[in-house]
């Protein structure tokens, strides 16, 4: 199937000026799975989800080698719109970061810019629908962002991606400032969402990776005193939780690790 | 997604090929241009000082024994001594420098080590205000408050116009600057050396005193030295109440003309270009720019170094 | 049980703490008179201006008003003043004013100056501080009635708002600050149109696209030095580049402007752009670090460009920040007087500024002409001029203050 896999990473390695942050990642994401990156604090997961849709550009010095691949084309390559990669690949964050503006605004906002000549209320209410948001805030549109609750801020951040219509999300720990209900509406809202757009998630939480994810890719410091982290073992989900290959991704899993 | 409309599914389409964008191009560029027009202005103050101050140096009259070596200053018949503006210049700026550094310390010690936060939001606009004051209104404040109070305790010792008022005054002026200054270095230096002179018995003066303060040291050096500079560059207190006319003395109670003052004077008068008149202020300007720019850039490597030490 | 160490005892300690006890209150002592003596600064310095603006003036008429007419001058009103002007003035100086504006159109007050201006030519023979007049009215009285046997003497306040709309004029008794005013009011206007685009445009260069470079760092270091250098160093640059090598620009001759040098309001006002340049950049860009990194995050995730990023969130959300940087910058610019020397400020005018081509004055010069002058009358008028100025200043930090406090953010 020529779609199978929505974007791939050929022997990524990420620096921040001469330290290797990440070392020479392989990785075939399949599209509209759920595919989570896990591993300890500080072994760069978020650097890596952060070069997928090279927000990591803003960092000084920060560079990579290797390729990353969407349709065929490297992402990475000179030829290449950083702005339009981030418009096909969006990315919620840890934090919910609305605009400080209204609701409505939050989601006409992106679409506006990217240049979207629809119907913006339309396109509005399909992306707090498909946000499962859309219930909760009908009546206040106009209302500002940051009256919403933490949850609820997060879900439009959601819905605020979903409406310029990219490919895959990215989220960084999206749910770790949330308390454990907004938490489970969110994972629900994930597995409505792989139907439509591929997702990949970091997550410290190991049990959230294990109900969310279809894939996941375990990351490590590549090697004793090294600071330069790695995936260490990529593959479905039940089977990183059940039969791992490599020792350390059992250690860690069944929490034996440190 | 149910979008249904043409325009909503092509919105869905896309193309990763680089865009250029024009207005952003240009965009960029202005932002560039208004970023690098401060190098600009230096330059020019640089090139337009120094051009007309290598005019008055070329002058065959003058030469570097004259204008270091004498101490009469009148361009017009031939004499050529900066002492007689320099000396006015170091007197008002130590006058000053002897009233704000001591108070400025002393305040900024106030501030950030006994203060509650009631008696902070009091006495912080005190100082706000006594920096927003114009220095031509301090130059009234030296001649017409100040210098009244003297004549009545020195008599004719001291005269109308004299540099004892202009420093005064002006370290007042200079009071908020080195106090704000102290008062950052004080809050700087970490919680943790306070509270472990505090853990063996220390008063709180003596964890100011022989703790925070020699910490903080730096920091208030650069105080002192951006104090100085703010000093030397001064001009309307010193035009108004130090005299006008060099006089090469390091009586304060004389009447002096400083080389801001002098720059003021003569310039305020009717002036023809390319006169040695008009290139001898260029060469004071030369100079006051040149011993600020030394004295700031010292001031700011002296912040920064301390910054880095304690975050 | 015996003590034989050396160790000091209990007694000692206690004795030695009241003796610390005592230092530390007596530095705590020195601490706050510093602040004091900064708060009696203060207070010293707008007594001595507030002193200085109300006071008794002694004063004669050269020409008696008995002359002009019988009704007490008190009661003139605004009809007599101006049949009495058009009766008494020569025909010249009558048109002249006719032509500036029509004398019936005049109020009574300004036809009331004329009056004293021109016909019975007041003169003042001395004037006293507001304590003076409090304190020793009767010497007073005494001394006027022993040296000036015809002269009145009056409780006068020179900050009238006569003296705001008034302009320039050669006698202290009818002189305003009208054309002073309007000259600062030109100056701040051209330095601000200038400097704030470009600091606001510099700042944004430097929090948003800047890379961190030599080149960077040097353009950071040196905006932090041209803040330092001395205001009147921008005069001379002003002196240097605007009157003299711009002057067919700044005069306006290029523009068909003749009768002008490049000492015009034009010139000053750039210089004073020059000026506060610098504060403006350094206040933009603490407005600018303000605004959140997850903010422009947010905004770079759904595919924005970076000008798109500034424009529609890190601006708008730092917009308060700058504009209270821009006040900052304008009270500055309200108060500078040493550039405006160099550059040219004409020491006397009394014609409105009307175009960027104009000769001007301002508050600040008009201060330091009248504050220099001898005669005491005119220390009078500066005080009236100073309190003016700070009252402007004031306002205008107060505001401010205000903006600040109204859109903090709490992110």
């Amino acid at each position: 199937m020529e779609n199978k896999y929505a974007i791939e990473a050929n022997a990524l390695s990420i620096y921040y000026g001469s330290f290797m942050a990440v070392n020479n990642v392989d990785m075939l994401i399949e599209a509209q799975k759920i595919t989570a990156i896990i591993g300890p604090s500080g072994c760069g997961k978020s650097t890596l989800l952060r070069a997928f849709n090279r927000m990591n550009d803003f960092v000084p010095g920060c560079h990579v080698t290797g390729e990353l691949l969407m349709q065929g084309k490297n992402l990475y390559s000179k030829d290449i719109d950083p702005v339009e990669v981030r418009r096909k690949i969006g990315m919620v964050f840890q934090k919910p970061n609305p605009f400080p503006k209204s609701i409505y605004e939050n989601i006409a906002w992106g679409a506006r810019i990217n240049g979207f000549k629809g119907n913006m209320d339309e396109l509005v209410e399909q992306s707090l629908l498909g946000a499962a948001l859309w219930d909760e805030v009908k009546d206040k549109l106009q209302d500002s962002a940051y009256a919403l609750s933490g949850g609820q801020q997060q879900r439009l951040c959601i819905a605020r991606t979903i409406a310029i219509q990219p490919e895959i999300i990215l989220m960084d720990e999206p749910a770790s400032a949330l308390d454990p209900i907004s938490t489970l509406r969110i994972e629900e809202l994930m597995q409505e969402l792989k139907k439509n757009y591929t997702i990949i998630i970091v997550t410290h939480n190991m049990q959230q990776a294990a109900r969310v994810s279809d894939y996941t890719a375990m990351m490590m410091l590549d090697k004793e005193g090294s600071r330069s982290g790695t995936v260490i073992e990529f593959s479905e989900t039940k089977r990183i939780f059940t039969n791992p290959k490599d020792k350390r991704t059992e250690d860690y899993v069944t929490g034996r690790f440190g | 997604m149910n979008l249904k409309s043409a325009e909503a599914r092509k919105f869905r389409q896309f193309d990763l090929k680089k865009k250029f964008r024009i207005s952003e191009s240009i965009i960029q560029a202005s932002l560039f241009f208004a970023g690098i027009l401060s190098i600009f202005i230096t330059i020019a103050i640089v090139y337009e000082l120094g051009k007309e101050a290598m005019l008055f140096f070329n002058d065959p009259d003058v030469t570097l024994g004259k204008f270091l070596g004498t101490t009469k200053w009148q361009p017009g018949i031939g004499q050529y001594g900066i002492w007689a503006l320099v000396s006015a210049t170091l007197v008002t700026s130590f006058i000053a420098m002897v009233i704000s550094l001591p108070l400025g310390l002393a305040s900024a010690i106030y501030l950030s080590e006994y203060a509650s936060s009631k008696a902070r939001s009091i006495l912080k606009p005190v100082l706000e205000i006594l920096a927003g004051i114009p220095t031509v209104v301090y130059g009234y404040f030296a001649l017409l408050f100040v210098t009244p109070i003297l004549k009545s305790i020195f008599g004719d010792q001291i005269q109308v116009y004299n540099m004892l008022s202009a420093g005064l005054v002006m370290g007042i002026m200079i009071l908020p600057l080195i106090s704000s200054m102290s008062e950052d270095a004080l809050s700087a230096v970490p919680r943790s050396l306070r509270e472990a002179a505090y853990a063996m018995g220390a008063t709180k003066v003596e964890t100011s005193l022989q703790v925070v303060l020699p910490a903080a040291l730096s920091g208030i050096g650069a105080a002192l030295i951006v104090g100085i500079s703010r000093a030397v560059g001064e001009t309307m207190i010193v035009a108004v109440a130090a005299g006008s006319g060099p006089n090469f003395t390091f009586d304060p109670f004389k009447a002096a003309e400083t080389m801001t003052g002098h720059i003021a004077r003569i310039s305020g008068g009717d002036l023809s270009y390319n006169s040695i008149d008009y290139t001898s202020l260029f060469a004071i300007a030369m100079m006051l720019f040149l011993l600020t720019l030394v004295l700031n850039l010292i001031s700011q490597q002296i912040v920064n170094r301390f910054r880095e030490r304690y975050e | 049980m015996s003590i034989n160490s050396h160790y000091p005892q209990a007694e000692d300690f206690r004795h030695a703490l009241n003796a610390r006890y005592r230092a530390a209150s007596i530095w705590q002592a020195l601490f706050l008179s510093a602040l004091l003596i900064a708060i009696i600064s203060l207070l010293a310095l707008i007594y001595n201006v507030l002193d200085g603006a109300f006071g008794f003036v002694a004063f004669d008429y050269k020409n008696d008003p008995a002359a002009y007419t019988s009704t007490p001058m008190s009661e003139l009103t605004q009809k007599e003043l101006a049949a009495i002007l058009k009766d008494n003035l020569s025909s010249g100086a009558y048109n002249k004013l006719e032509k500036e504006q029509p004398l019936e159109k005049r109020s009574q007050a300004e036809l009331y100056t004329l009056f004293l201006e021109r016909l019975v030519e007041l003169d003042t023979k001395n004037t006293w501080s507001m304590t003076e007049s409090l304190l020793h009215e009767n010497e007073i009285r005494a001394e006027v009635a022993r040296k000036y046997p015809t002269a009145k003497l009056e409780f006068r306040s020179w900050l009238t708002p006569q003296f705001l709309v008034t302009p320039m004029s050669s006698k202290a008794e009818f002189a305003g600050v009208r054309t002073a005013i309007l000259g600062s009011l030109w100056l701040v206007g051209i330095a601000i149109l200038f400097a704030l685009p470009i600091g606001t445009g510099a700042a944004i260069y430097l929090q948003e696209y800047a890379p961190k470079n030599f080149l960077t760092s040097i353009i950071q270091t040196n905006i932090n030095n041209l803040s330092g250098v001395p205001s009147i160093v921008y005069g001379m640059l002003g002196l240097a580049v605007f009157v003299r090598v711009m002057e067919p620009l700044t005069s306006g001759s290029v523009f068909g402007v003749t009768d002008a040098n490049g000492r015009t309001v034009l010139s000053a006002g750039l210089t004073m752009g020059i000026l506060v340049l610098p504060l403006i950049i350094i206040n933009a860009q603490e407005a600018i670090k303000a605004v959140p990194d997850s903010l422009r995050q947010a905004a770079y995730g759904v595919g924005a460009t970076r000008w798109q990023t500034v424009w529609h969130h890190v601006l708008p959300n730092a917009l308060p920040g700058i504009l209270t940087g821009t006040i900052l910058s304008i009270s500055r610019a309200l108060g500078e007087t040493a550039p405006l020397i160099v550059v040219g400020a004409s020491t006397f005018i009394s014609m409105d500024p009307d175009s960027p081509f104009s000769k001007f004055t301002a508050l600040p010069i008009q201060i330091y002409q009248w504050t220099t002058r001898a005669q005491s009358e005119f220390h009078a008028i500066a005080a009236g001029a100073i309190v003016v100025l700070l009252i402007l200043l004031l306002t205008l930090n107060a505001t401010a203050i205000l903006l600040r406090n109204r859109f903090q953010r709490r992110w």
